[in-house]
């Protein structure tokens, strides 16, 4: 069994919540659980509710979709030091993509009504979630906005 | 007999030795000329003619250490560079050159030194490839950041393995998109820049691909701390003379076939980012 000392040292090291006060950490690993997933099942499925929010901590992930009729597409692998998933932040809760484990996975996982209950009452950990969250918004929307340019592909003359 | 000073608009005449395929639209050609070597530095280019099609600029994806036949990878995209894509061995094509700004290899001595390549801006960035690692002990870390559209588009992929089993190199590649078996990593090149090990305080940077890739990974160099003034991009325009003459490649106040490719980025930071030019 994972202790709380642990889950609070896994928040500590993750670059995510790097630096972030002992008081709001604690808030955290109430909410906090280990977890492992093998190589090829599924983190979360595309329509489920999203319920949890995870640090990776070991592992690669693939972000998948799928239309039907067509094969399924990778939009974007996510690694060790990243996060993932933050449709447990704005309603209706539903994830909008798959979640792969490409290798053997090991994410902390975070209870999503747990968690936004605690930001809820305590607004400083809401902003200082919020905060954090944001930068890794901004960057997978510009990273998004440049595979749509097909930056590679052949221009247009 | 006064020899006459050689015309500089006048190529000098290779033979096709091998043909390549790399890719489904991109090829290597290796040229060989009677009249002996082709000395050049990593980063320049040549103007090579093809025979009732054309002059166009293409970089030497070559090793300035072995000067003894000419490389340059080609994208088939047009009439020119189409017609390059049919030639065979025993071919002729036409050569000026080399021309340009070389990557500044030597000055990075001392320093990391990060390779950010997109698409098939890898293939001016081999030669000081090359040169790095035959001078890997110069260097502190050496990494490689490479991205493609998709795994069947990865340029000189057995190169790019055979350098990831380096101890003394770290080589990250990422797709744009993957249909299909895939493990490697998917998501734009200038994620890569985030994950690779260097220490931005000392590192010089190589960029090269097409132009917005080109912004945002010099973008993601600067949030990571690299010093705008240890960056690099060589960029593309038309070109007719090659030699600084005739205005075609004009960016500016520059040249690009004169004052470039091989630009510093402190040089044309203002440049980069106008869209009419
Ligand atoms: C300094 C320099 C170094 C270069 N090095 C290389 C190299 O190593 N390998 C290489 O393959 N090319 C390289 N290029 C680009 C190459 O010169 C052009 O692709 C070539 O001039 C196109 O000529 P074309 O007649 O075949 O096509 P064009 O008829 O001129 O163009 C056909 C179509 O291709 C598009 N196009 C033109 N250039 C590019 C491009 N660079 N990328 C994508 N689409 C384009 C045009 O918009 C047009 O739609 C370099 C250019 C410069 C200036
Ligand atoms: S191509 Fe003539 S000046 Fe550059």
């Amino acid at each position: 069994m994972v202790q709380i000392d642990d889950l609070g040292r896994i928040i500590d090291e993750h670059p995510f919540f790097r630096g972030i006060d002992a008081k709001l950490r604690a808030l955290l690993v109430g909410c906090a659980a280990n977890e492992r997933v093998e190589a090829g099942k599924y983190l979360f499925r595309q329509g489920a509710p999203a319920d949890s929010f995870y640090l990776v901590r070991h592992g690669s992930l693939a972000i998948e979709t799928h239309a039907p009729g067509r094969p399924v597409i990778t939009v974007e692998s996510v690694g060790e030091g990243e996060i993932i998933g933050w449709s447990w932040l704005v309603a209706p809760y539903r994830w909008t993509f798959d979640a792969r484990a490409v290798t053997l996975l090991r994410v902390l996982s975070f209870d999503a009504t747990c968690l936004r209950g605690k930001m809820d009452a305590d607004p400083v950990l809401g902003y200082e979630v919020l905060r954090r969250f944001v930068p890794v918004m901004g960057q997978r929307l510009a990273a998004t906005r440049l595979q749509l340019l097909d930056l590679y592909g052949k221009q247009k003359g | 007999m006064i020899a006459l000073p050689a015309d500089p608009m006048l190529p000098r005449l290779f033979d096709v030795l091998k043909v390549k395929r790399e890719l489904a639209d991109t090829f290597t050609l290796e040229l060989k000329s009677d009249g002996g070597g082709f000395g050049f530095q990593a980063g320049q280019f040549n103007m090579l003619y093809a025979f009732g099609a054309g002059e166009v600029p293409i970089s030497i994806s070559g090793d300035p250490g072995k000067p003894g036949t000419l490389v340059h990878t080609i994208r088939a995209v047009g009439a020119v560079t189409e017609a390059m894509g049919r030639l065979k061995p025993g071919d002729t094509l036409g050569v000026r050159g080399p021309y340009g700004t070389p990557w500044p290899v030597e000055q990075a001595f001392g320093d990391d030194l990060v390779i950010v390549a997109g698409g098939v801006g890898l293939a001016p960035l081999r030669p000081a490839i090359y040169q790095a690692l035959a001078n890997r002990e110069k260097f502190g870390r050496v990494s490689i950041l490479y991205g493609a559209r998709s795994p069947e588009d990865i340029l000189f992929r057995k190169e790019l393995e055979q350098w990831r089993g380096r101890f003394d190199l770290e080589v990250l590649v990422t797709v744009d998109r993957v249909s299909g078996n895939w493990g490697g990593n998917v998501g734009v090149v200038t994620k890569l820049v985030a994950k690779a090990g260097f220490d931005p305080m000392d590192t010089t940077a190589f960029v090269c691909g097409p132009e917005v890739m080109m912004r945002f990974a010099v973008d993601s160099l600067e949030k990571r701390g690299v010093s705008t003034d240890k960056i690099h991009v060589s960029m593309e325009r038309n070109m007719k003379c090659g030699l600084g003459v005739c205005g075609h490649c004009q960016w500016g106040p520059h040249f690009v076939c004169r004052d470039g490719p091989v630009f510093h980025f402190d040089e044309i930071a203002g440049l980069f980012s106008v869209r009419e030019l």
